[in-house]
Formats: C-alpha cells, structure tokens, sequence
C-alpha cells in the first residue's frame, strides 16, 4: 500500500442504524486529510454514490431490521474483500433490537391504528416500503463478517487505530480504552 | 488467622502461599494473581456457576473458585487455550440474554462487560436468542431488568445468608431458568426488599439496579472504563 | 403470571400436608401430589407449601419450577406425554402424535380450551422395547399405534376416568431375553443378608473386594472402594459426631432407579421382577458401611412401579428384613423409603439425585466433597446403581470370587444390556463381560446393523466396522443402553433428537451447559432445514471441546458427544445435508418477512427474500 497511486478503495453505509458510527468517523478529525492520501471513497453516505462497486474494505454500521438491508448488506459482501462490522448495532442488533421483545402486530397496530398514522389508520402498504423482519439481527446472523469494531460508536480514535492497523496490513488491535460496547 | 502459610500451589509458574481451608481463587487472588470470575464474590460462599474462573490443576479442569487449594497442585490459568474457552462463555453470556449496552444504566460499571473488555471480546460470535425476559419496575427504589440476568445467584446469597430474606431465587430449568422474587404476585415491590440490602448492591451487571441513580456518574468516569477488572478486583482485595 | 383460582384448596392441601410432615425433604413428593390431584401448582399452594414447611415461598417456585412433571399453569386433565427418545421416533411416534392431536382437535403443547386434554413430548421413558410409548398422567403407555389412539381418544373424550381404561393399554412387559448369574436365578429373600451377617461387616466387605464389582451406573467406579469410603466417614457438627436414633454415625444408602439415560430401561425390569435382590443388596450395603436408613430414588416415569415396590418393602419388613434387629442381628436396623423423581434426567448423576432427593431442583453439587463423606443432609452416603446393588446381593450370597470368575480382569461379572432398535427381539439381555457387540447384534436378530448407540446420547455410537470391540469398562463402557440402527436409517436423525435431548435436560447451572446444548440444538436445527454449512461443522466442533472442557458435570461433558461421534464417524450423515456454501444465514431470511408480509397484505416482489 505504499504507492500513493494504488489507494484502498472504501464504502461505507447505514442499515439499522443512527449513523452515529459515521458521525465518530468524522470525529477523526485532522487526520482525515492523512487518511483521504490512502483511501478513496465509493459508496458513503459522504459520495452519494448510491451502488457498491469493487472495494477493498466495506464497513457497514447498524443491524438488519428489513428486506432492503439484506440487499444492501449482501452488495456490500459480494463487492468488498474485506467487510468490517462497526458499532453496536452491527454486531448485537443494539438499541433497535429492544424492539425485539414486541411483538411486530403489536407494534404496528400502536404506531399505525390506535395512533393513526399519515393513511389514517391503515397500515402501510407500498412496496417503496422496506418490509421489517420479525426481530432485528447482527449482520454476521446475515453475512459473513471479517472484523468487528464494538462502540456506541467507537470513539474517533478506535477507529483510527483500527483503519491504519488494517490499512497497514497488522492485526487491528486496540487499547484497553478505546475497547467498549456504550 | 493463625495458621501458617508454609504450603504452596503453583499457579503459571508462580509459587502462591495459601492456608488449609482456601480455594485456589482465594489463594490466587490473596497473591494477586487474577483469575476471571463472574459469579464468584469473596464475600459469599463460592457458587461455581459460571465457569469463568475455570483453570488446570495437574491436566483436569476445575473451577478455581469451588476447588480447595491442596499442597503441590500445578495449575494453569493465563494460557492462550483457557482464555479463549473463556472468552467463549462470556460470549454465550452475552447471546442468550438481552445485553444492550448503550441502553443499560450499568455500563461501565458492569461486571460482565469488563470481563469482555479484559478478555478483548470484539463480538459476541454466536447468533443471538433474543429471549422474552420479563422487566419488573414495582418496586419503589429497585428495577429488576431479567434481561440481563446471568444466574450467579449473587442476590440469592446475599439476600438468604446476609439479608436473612430470601428475597430472590432460581425457578426453571436449563435456558428456562428464571429470576424469581418471594411474593405471591411474583412483584418486586411486594416483597420486602430494601435498597439498603446487601441483595441490592452485589448484582454483577445491570439486572438488579438502584432507581434515580444511574448517571450520577458520567459514562467515561465509571470503573471500568480506564481500569481493568483485573486491577479493580486485585486492588479491593488488599485494601 | 400464575394462576390461583381453586375453590377447594384447602381442602386438597390438607390431607396432601398431613401425609408428607414438615421436613423440607419431603418437598418435591408433596408438590408431585398436587400436581396429581391440581394438573398444575396454583400459586396459592405455593404459598401454603412454604408455610407448612418453613421455607421461603422462592424455595418452593425453584423446586416446582424445574421438574419437567411440575407445572405452575393448569396443564389438560388428561395429560399424555409422547416418549421422544430416537426408538420411539423411529416406530412412528411423531406421526402418531400429530394424528392423536388432528384427532383431538389439538395443537401440541397447548392445552385444549375446555381444559380437557393435552399432548406433548417427554424424554425417554423408559418403554424402548415397546415403543412407541406415553405417559398419560404419568402412567405408561405402551405399543402405541393408530387403533389404540383411536381408542385413547374416545375414552379421553368421554372422560373415562383413567382407573376404568382397559389395562392391555398400560401392560409392561419384562422381555428378558437371556439370563445369566444375575437373573438366571430367583433371589431368596434373606439369604444374602444371612450369609453377610454369618461373615460380618469386615468381611463381606473384603468379599465386595474380591468380586471387583465395579458401578453399572457407566462410571465404573469400583464399589467395594465407595462402600469403605462411606464407613470410614463421619459426619460432624460443631464438633460432635452426627447420629442416628440408635447411636450410631448417620449414613445413608441411595439407590439410584433413575434411570434416564434414553434406551435403558434394566433397571425397570429389576424392579418389577427381582426388587427383593435390589433391596437385599441394599441392606448388605447398609450393613457394611452401617446405615440404618436407605432410600430408593424412582425416576417419575417408573411411578407405576411403586405400589409393588412399596409391597415387597412391607413383606420384607415383615419377615424381619427390614426394621429393628434385622433377621435377629442386635443393633443392625436400616429401612428403606423410596422417593419419586419428577421428571429429570439430571437427577441420575448422584449428587444432583442428592439433592432431589433433599426436595430441591437436582443441580449438581461442586465437588469436592463427594456423597461419600457429605452427602444426604450432609451425611456420608453411598449412592449405587440399582444392578450394582443387585449384583451386591449375589456377592454377598455367593462370594466374591464367585463374581470375579465371570467377565474380564478389569470388568468382573456380566452386565444387563437393554436392547432396542432395529432388531426382532427387543428387551433385556445379561452377558459376561467381553461379549462382542456382533455377538449380541445377532443374538437380538439385528438385519443389516450399521450402527449402534451405545450407553445412550451420553455414551458412543460405534459403527459397523466396530463391532468386533468388547463390552468392558476396558473398551465400551455402558450403563445399559444399546440401540441399533441399521443401512436404511438416518444417523443424523439419531444425533438431531440427542441434541433436544440435552438441551431439555441441562439443569441450566453452569454457563456451558445451558447455553452450549441450545446453541447445538439450534445448529443441528438449521442443518436439518437445509441451510447448514461446513461453517456450522466447526461450530460443533468447538462448541463440542467447550462442553466438554468446561461443564460442570456429565451431562454437559457427554452433551456433544453424539455430534462429535457422527461427525467423525459418519462424516457423510452431515456433509450430505450441507449447502455447498461457504455460509448461510443465521435465521430463515424470507420467513423472517412473513409476520409483516401478513399484516402489510404485501406479496411484492420486495416483499420476499
């Protein structure tokens, strides 16, 4: 990787998430310009670039809570040599898997007919609509997953440390702080 | 105590002292040799549950916290195998409850994470159970959150053999097992629980927790967040 | 939440309280009796439980809570139980069961709305030689098929109560197939005990010696060992030694008749037909280690046994066998009770049936110390296998060298085999140790064997090319059980229905054990639906090495052992089942859509997976 030209091509994207995991992401700061020498960027929520094409890296934030996740999930698999759980929710289902001590009926009739929502009443129907799943699971219960980075989000520097330690061809590997599941 | 420390174990090479009446936890934790552990708290009788602490003594498997120390015992317990095992059940743990960190009033200060966090856990591996667990909030000054119950039976003890209670106990079989509390109604706050109670300060995750008091300290300033269990544990056992 | 509503309470925990007294001991056998006359536990006899006993009302939950046999909601009056071991799968019970419930208008495991009737799945019980089999309010049913259902089903729908039903549908048979030193000869009531009291304790113990009689539980542990052990204890409290009414150390005597191990039913047959040589041995042992009180623990599904037990129990109480002075002998009195399990395998490992037997959930004990020295209430207790004793009585009577003449060096006498599966003859067999597995396959009649369990899920299942290999603690250690399968059957059925079996059956105290079995049993599910991987393969194998490395006791130790050995064994059982992929999802993506594929009414192409 030390040719300037031969940059580490990266994507990036949400699924059941709150791209909190991207926002720390930018916490990198400073470094970022360092980083931007070695990567570039396909699809991010940054590019806009709506399709993964062929990438080094995929790193993906946030469960599978619908059916458009898994197809975002598994174009992100099958394009990128190395896919990298990040956050929480990636890797238990975090704070959206609370949802998976209520029952989905249950939940749809509180959110769509006692309160009325924007149809009045109705659930939605529209195929546009991703369709939930019954509970809301990890990625690596979907796909399988290369690396996991925990955090709620990782801090700015955790991941960091775990971009330059892959980029660098190490075993990521990180301090005693900068590992946390909050 | 009286007794002489003239008898000895090795634990990784290291030759550790104990008395006659010490578990090899005991004698390893007096010499401050760390040995992971959930369910086992010095303060109660040993329980053996949990499996963490489990170590090799002469080539067998035993659970250090329950296993009396005995003259000449070999033991190994910081080696690549053990940790890995134990990094396993920590992560069996995790997966057949309902563990949700960034939404539980404990981290940091959770037992359960700082054995992850010590044994650099980076995902639970196995697929989750996400189990329908009950959450009981009757109780004016406690949260009983079975979701995060992981069985130790700290609160059993505490509130049996301190408490003289018996608040709490263990109903159901295999992964059926369930918290249960000593009221008819099967409420917390029908029992007489009291937060002043031993039961309520030894739960080693967010099970049992202390209402309105969940961030007087920030996220970042709790126990575990700069230290490790390893350090927590050996610094109270020698203060 | 429980449910408490039962006019007549009072009225039905009276007399159930008067008969069991107020030793806390007693608490499993009194929740067994309301679960009888209730079909549940309402929470409100919790309640007068804990009063009557002196215990917290958590106790009670716990014990009421763990046994598969307890329930805390109502449960249907008629209440059947299908056997699942492998043998009754393999004689149509999973067919059979869905037609007594299309029959009866009823889904498995939920009670029907009238409260009338409910249909489930039971581990082994114990009928593998006349599969398939039941339970119905804990009596046995046995050779199930269509026409008797049928039968069941009109008799269950008249609400016939079970004492009118026509006996044929409960008979149980011994099938010995053939008899050796142990069963060859009636046991004479006494005459082991005469020749040990003509010996002295010494002795006969030194006769156990000779005989190198070692544990037919499966552990081999040898007994003469566990028995001086046990005399040589004594149990002390705040300094002073712990005694029994006649002034002597407290010991005790545990028979284990729990005999859970899917595919053994020996025990069940010594019981019902030579219960005198059991509990002759019983008081042999009672007599060397010098206990005055024994106890007989009887797995629940064996609970159509006990009126006879309790029967032979009182003659031999009468004709001075039992009791005060026993057959003249100052000072020697040892009697014997027997307690009812209530539903759980565990109970068979010794500390655990300890436990139980002191009326709490049957979790293993930690370890040291053993039962030998605290066992019962803390007291030395020898805890042996029912043919252990019955093989204590012969010794007794006959000597040890007698004993050590049949069999190999290392496994002296023979051993009860009990034998089901895909051979002719099924039922009980006694052979000296070292008969080869072919041997016996022919003898049962087996047509084409290509495999047989050996000593249950717990035990090894050995193949074709193994059946030249010996039955001896030395090379196939067993604890009775022995199922053949032969060319047409499909192994990794056998390995699926043991992973269910461990999973229902870990007690759930130690973190390898109860998540591990789940986490097995879910593989082997998703293998079985056709979405396993290589991936899942080394799952097992890891999970394998976890139960066995890090389990609190046996059970979780031997958990995986049916997955290891078709794994190893009969690699194609598994592989054939796999997805060429690398992996597969966890979870059945698509189905996973259904819920909301209901409620939304979609059905778009979006809508699937």
């Amino acid at each position: 990787m030390s040719d300037p030209k031969l940059k580490v091509r990266v994507a990036t994207c949400s699924l059941a998430g709150c791209f909190g995991c991207h926002m720390s992401f930018l916490d990198i700061d400073e470094r970022l310009l360092g980083l931007l020498e070695l990567i570039e960027f396909d699809r991010t929520p940054l590019t806009d670039i709506k399709h993964c094409g062929p990438c080094d890296v995929g790193i993906v934030e946030g469960g599978v809570c619908n059916a458009e996740n898994v197809h975002v999930l598994k174009e992100f698999r099958k394009n990128c040599k190395v896919l990298v759980a990040i956050g929480a929710c990636a890797i238990t289902g975090g704070i959206p898997a609370m949802r998976n001590n209520i029952d989905l009926w249950d939940c749809f009739q509180e959110v769509y007919q006692y309160e009325g929502g924007l149809e009045g009443h109705q659930v939605p129907n529209d195929p546009e609509l991703p369709l939930p799943f019954d509970k809301v699971h990890p990625i690596n219960e979907v796909v399988k997953v290369d690396y996991f980075l925990p955090g709620c989000p990782p801090s700015g520097d955790a991941i960091w440390r775990f971009l330059t330690d892959l980029l660098n061809g190490r075993e990521p590997k990180l301090d005693y702080e900068m590992l946390h599941y909050d | 105590m009286g007794a002489p420390m003239s008898k000895t174990i090795t634990i990784d090479g290291k030759s550790i002292p104990f008395k006659d009446g010490q578990t090899i936890m005991d004698a390893a934790m007096a010499a401050d040799v760390y040995i992971p552990h959930l369910c086992h708290n010095p303060e109660f009788k040993p329980h053996g549950s949990c499996k963490l602490c489990t170590v090799k003594v002469n080539g067998r498997n035993v659970a250090s916290c329950t296993m009396p120390a005995v003259e000449g015992q070999q033991v190994l317990s910081d080696t690549l195998e053990l940790n890995d095992e134990r990094l396993s059940l920590t992560q069996m743990l995790f997966v057949e409850g309902n563990h949700i960190c960034p939404s539980c009033e404990k981290s940091g200060n959770c037992q359960l994470q700082a054995v992850a966090y010590y044994l650099g856990m980076m995902s639970p591996h196995y697929n989750h159970f996400y189990p329908q667990r009950e959450v009981d909030a009757s109780h004016p000054d406690m949260l009983l959150d079975r979701n995060r119950c992981i069985y130790c039976e700290l609160c059993v003890r505490a509130s049996r053999d301190v408490d003289g209670k018996s608040v709490f106990g263990l109903s159901g079989r295999g992964i059926g097992s369930t918290l249960v509390v000593n009221s008819t109604s099967g409420l917390l706050g029908d029992t007489n629980l009291a937060a002043t109670d031993k039961a309520a300060q030894v739960c080693p995750t967010g099970a049992l927790l202390k209402k309105r008091q969940g961030f007087t300290v920030p996220i970042g300033q709790r126990i575990f967040d700069h230290r490790t269990i390893k350090d927590v544990q050996l610094g109270e056992e020698h203060e | 939440m429980q449910q408490t509503d039962s006019p007549d309470l009072p009225r039905i925990m009276v007399p159930i309280l008067a008969r069991h007294g107020s030793d806390s001991a007693q608490l499993l056998q009194i929740l067994r009796d309301v679960q009888d006359v209730c079909h549940f536990v309402p929470a409100d006899a919790i309640d007068q439980i804990a009063a009557h006993l002196g215990v917290s009302r958590v106790t009670v939950e716990g014990v009421a809570g763990f046994y598969s046999f307890l329930s805390t909601q109502p449960v249907g009056q008629y209440h059947l139980l299908f056997s699942n071991n492998i043998t009754d799968q393999m004689l149509g019970k999973d067919e059979l069961l869905q037609y007594l419930c299309n029959k009866l208008w009823l889904e498995r495991s939920r009670v029907s709305e009238d409260g009338l009737v409910s249909v489930d799945n039971t581990s082994c019980t114990g009928m593998c030689d006349q599969g398939p089999a039941a339970l119905i309010n804990g009596w046995p049913l046995t050779n199930l098929d269509q026409n008797r259902l049928d039968l069941i089903a009109e008799l269950i729908r008249s609400q016939k109560p079970l004492a009118d039903w026509p006996p044929m549908l409960f008979e149980v048979v011994d099938n010995i197939r053939r008899t050796d030193a142990l069963l060859g000869e009636a046991c004479v009531p006494g005459a082991a005990i005469k020749q040990a009291l003509a010996r002295g304790a010494k002795e006969t113990l030194s006769e156990m010696d000779k005989s190198n009689l070692r544990g037919r539980g499966g552990a081999g542990f040898k007994t003469a060992s566990k028995w001086s052990f046990c005399h040589a204890a004594i149990a002390e409290e705040e300094g002073s030694v712990i005694c029994d009414i006649g002034g002597n150390p407290e010991r005790f005597i545990v028979c284990n008749a729990d005999e859970g191990e899917p595919g053994t039913f020996k025990d069940r047959v010594l019981l019902n037909s030579y219960a005198d040589m059991v509990f002759e041995g019983m008081t042999v042992g009672a007599y060397v280690v010098g206990a005055s009180k024994g106890f007989l623990y009887l797995r629940g599904e064996y609970r159509y046994l006990l009126k006879n037990l309790e029967a032979v129990l009182k003659r031999r109480r009468e004709a001075g066998l039992l009791g005060d002075n026993i057959l003249g002998q100052t000072g020697f009195s040892f009697d014997i009770e027997v307690h009812l399990g209530a539903g759980a395998y565990i109970c068979g490992e010794e500390s655990a049936l300890i436990e139980s037997l002191e009326g709490k959930p049957g979790r293993p004990r930690n370890r040291p110390p053993f039962p030998v020295t605290h066992g019962y209430k803390g007291r030395p207790t020898v805890v042996d296998n029912v043919e252990t004793f019955a093989c204590s009585a012969r010794i007794a009577e006959k000597g040890g060298a007698w004993f050590a003449a049949m069999g190999t060096a290392q496994s002296t006498g023979t051993k009860l085999l009990s034998i089901s599966g895909d051979i002719a003859r099924p039922g009980i067999y006694e052979y000296p140790f070292g008969v080869t597995v072919r041997q016996i396959l022919d003898d049962a009649g087996a047509d084409e064997p290509f495999a047989v369990q050996i000593s249950g899920p717990s035990g090894t299942m050995i193949s074709w090319k193994e059946f030249d290999r010996k039955i001896a603690f030395e090379d196939l250690p067993t604890a009775g059980a022995f199922m053949v399968f032969n060319r047409k059957r499909d192994l990794f059925l056998t390995a699926h229905n043991f992973a269910h079996f461990f999973a229902h059956e870990s007690c759930g105290f130690c973190t390898p054990c109860r998540v591990g079995t789940q986490l097995q049993k879910k593989i082997m599910d998703k293998i079985s639906g056709g979405h396993g991987t290589i991936c899942d393969m080394e799952e097992l194998k890891r999970l394998g090495h976890i139960l066995k490395t890090m389990s609190h006791c046996g059970l979780g130790s031997s958990a995986a052992n049916p997955m290891l050995d078709a794994m190893e064994k009969f690699p194609d059982v598994f592989e054939r089942k796999l997805k060429a992929l690398a992996f597969e999802p966890a979870f059945d993506l698509d189905g996973a859509l259904e819920t909301a594929r209901k409620i939304t009414g979609r059905d778009d192409e979006w809508a699937h997976l």
